[in-house]
């Protein structure tokens, strides 16, 4: 054919048809695939990410703004909606952050009840993780199986706080109630049940050969651009960087417990499905451990610490007795003394390093508390780690990195 | 793993910056530093490329607003080494409005959305910034969130009195 012969007569000039074109899609605001309200206006090159750009701020609720006018104890239900897929360690990390202030020291049965209940939110954050890696690979099967075991784990923390995806769980200063015995019967039966839950879990998808396909090498970040972008968490830690936040500075008596931080070395999606899949293991050790610990303490009924000038008193003791009704009513109106100053205090949150960065003037409210939000963090690396990929590694790459639009807009 | 003491990164700044240590606090045993407002890039800057401080991690960054202290805005970073596992927190404040602080995008690339955000909630300009625009508000809306004066609730409903709530 040659230079100037036309296909058709309306057919545009040669030149003009061999320029190249890009197509601009829209992925979000609201899509399926995206577990979440994120929008990522993407320039593709047929199946080929281009750029893209991402919009976030959608379910932005001004929670910062918000904590300055609220007293300590109702800022935990504020924490509930960060992460809101293990709301108890972001309760337990503000609780943490407000006693580090005041200076109060937990007894030991407290911190380890804690600590079980913050790794049961690891798991089910992980759940919910690596169940969605599963679906946006095809791969529905693992997530409705693996649910059924999350589920579980709200009927724990049902048991124990009356609530289930936003708990508000525990008070400054401990636990609003000893746990029952069922909420025990159900953290063994948990216990006994999920291990070969897990497992069959791994069966269907760690070496599925369409899995590993579709996940191996979408979505790299290496390890110095990971900690150039402030990564922290699994995703960090699947680019080959060991940190971690309950090794590094231990909280909540971590430094009592033997478990191992597993670490990847590619830092793409399978890695960090695979980190995932091992820290549910080490957080079920942790588990057993704490549970042990308990069994040896000879204290079996304490369940806060013992400063009623910020432990809020329990509903019988304000109707019936009068030292109940005052301090209910000094700390409600705000006029227990608070320190001035200011503290950070991090946990590892199940995405990564969780920060509360407070600052108290004496008042009722913080004067100022910034949250360090490892998903805000991180996500700025989306468009860079997507950038030459598929659409479809797009999608694996963002469910892989978990991003929970509560956290990331705060 | 190598240790850190507060007084060694308190003396080297001290040494290479004479006059720029403005003051020095340990709140709950976390090293506070506050650096004078043009010297805060290269205060981080030395420390992130100083050997023995090598604090190569941004934890984060955010604004503050004291609207009744002589400077009235300032930035509070938290860099983390992780070769000694070090925290050291670094403050920098200005009274010019609105409030000019260099970037750290060149630094840390994780810097660039925490940047954002502060100029998204206090109004503050980054020199060198890549793109500069809010993040988590829409762009429409005017005013600074975070600061102080900001009305938390609608300025113009009449139904609702704050003075009764204690605020």
């Amino acid at each position: 054919m040659s230079e100037n012969t036309k296909l058709h007569p309306n057919a545009p000039e040669r030149a003009a048809v061999q320029e190249k074109e890009y197509t601009i899609l829209n992925l979000g605001p609201t899509h399926p695939a995206t577990h979440g309200i994120f929008q990522n206006i993407l320039k593709m090159d047929g199946e080929i990410i281009v750029e893209s750009e991402p919009t976030i701020g959608y379910i932005h609720r001004a929670f910062e703004k918000l904590a300055e006018r609220r007293p300590y104890y109702q800022i935990t239900p504020i924490t509930d909606r960060l992460n809101y897929c293990s709301s108890p360690i972001n309760n337990m990390g503000w609780h943490m952050t407000v006693e580090k202030l005041i200076g109060v020291e937990l007894p030991k049965r407290v911190e380890y009840m804690r600590v079980i209940i913050m790794e049961l939110a690891r798991i089910a954050d992980h759940i919910v993780c690596n169940a969605v890696i599963g679906v946006d690979s095809g791969a529905l099967t693992g997530f409705v199986y693996l649910f059924q075991e999350r589920e579980k784990i709200y009927e724990i923390y049902e048991e124990i706080c009356g609530a289930r995806l936003t708990t508000n769980i525990g008070r400054i200063g401990g636990f609003e109630r000893n746990f029952n015995q069922a909420a025990w019967d159900k953290i063994d039966k948990f216990l006994k049940e999920f291990p070969g839950v897990l497992k069959e879990f791994e069966n269907l998808l760690v070496r599925n050969r369409i899995f590993m396909d579709r996940t191996i090498g979408a979505g790299p970040i290496s390890v110095e651009e990971a900690l150039a972008y402030s990564f922290t968490g699994p995703n960090l830690r699947a680019a080959g960087l060991d940190y971690d936040v309950r090794v590094m500075t231990p909280y909540s008596s971590y430094e009592d417990f033997e478990f191992a931080i597993p670490i990847g070395t590619n830092g793409d999606t399978y890695d960090r499905f695979m980190l995932r899949q091992q820290e549910m293991w080490e957080s079920l050790s942790i588990i057993r451990q704490a549970i042990e610990k308990l069994d040896k303490l000879s204290d079996k009924t304490t369940f806060h610490a013992d400063v009623p000038e910020f432990y809020l008193p329990p509903k019988e003791d304000v109707y019936n007795t009068m030292e109940g009704l005052i301090w209910h009513f000094k700390i409600v109106m705000g006029e227990t003394d608070i320190p001035k100053g200011e503290v950070y205090h991090a946990v590892e949150g199940a995405n990564g390093e969780l920060g509360f960065y407070l600052v108290s003037d004496g008042g009722r409210n913080p004067y100022r508390l910034h949250f360090r939000r490892p998903c805000f963090i991180y996500y700025q690396a989306y468009a860079d780690m997507i950038r030459g990929n598929m659409l479809s590694d797009a999608i694996l790459t963002l469910s892989s990195l978990n991003v929970i639009a509560g956290e990331l807009d705060a | 793993m190598a240790t850190l003491e507060s007084q060694t990164i308190i003396d080297a700044l001290e040494q290479q910056f004479p006059g720029k240590v403005v003051a020095v606090d340990h709140p709950y045993d976390f090293l506070t530093i506050t650096i004078a407002h043009g010297s805060i890039k290269d205060v981080i800057r030395y420390l992130y490329n100083e050997p023995s401080f090598s604090f190569r991690f941004l934890t984060s960054c955010c604004g503050m607003h004291y609207p009744d202290a002589p400077q009235k805005f300032g930035m509070v970073y938290h860099l983390h080494s992780f070769t000694t596992n070090f925290r050291i927190r670094l403050k920098a404040f200005t009274n010019e409005d609105p409030p000019v602080f260099p970037t750290l995008t060149d630094i840390y690339k994780g810097a660039n959305w925490m940047e954002r955000e502060a100029y998204d909630f206090f109004g503050f300009r980054f020199t060198g910034h890549p793109d500069l625009r809010r993040i988590l508000n829409m762009d429409s809306l005017e005013g600074w969130p975070l600061r102080k004066e900001f009305p938390l609730e609608d300025p113009f409903r009449k139904d609702k009195d704050d003075a009764m709530f204690g605020r």
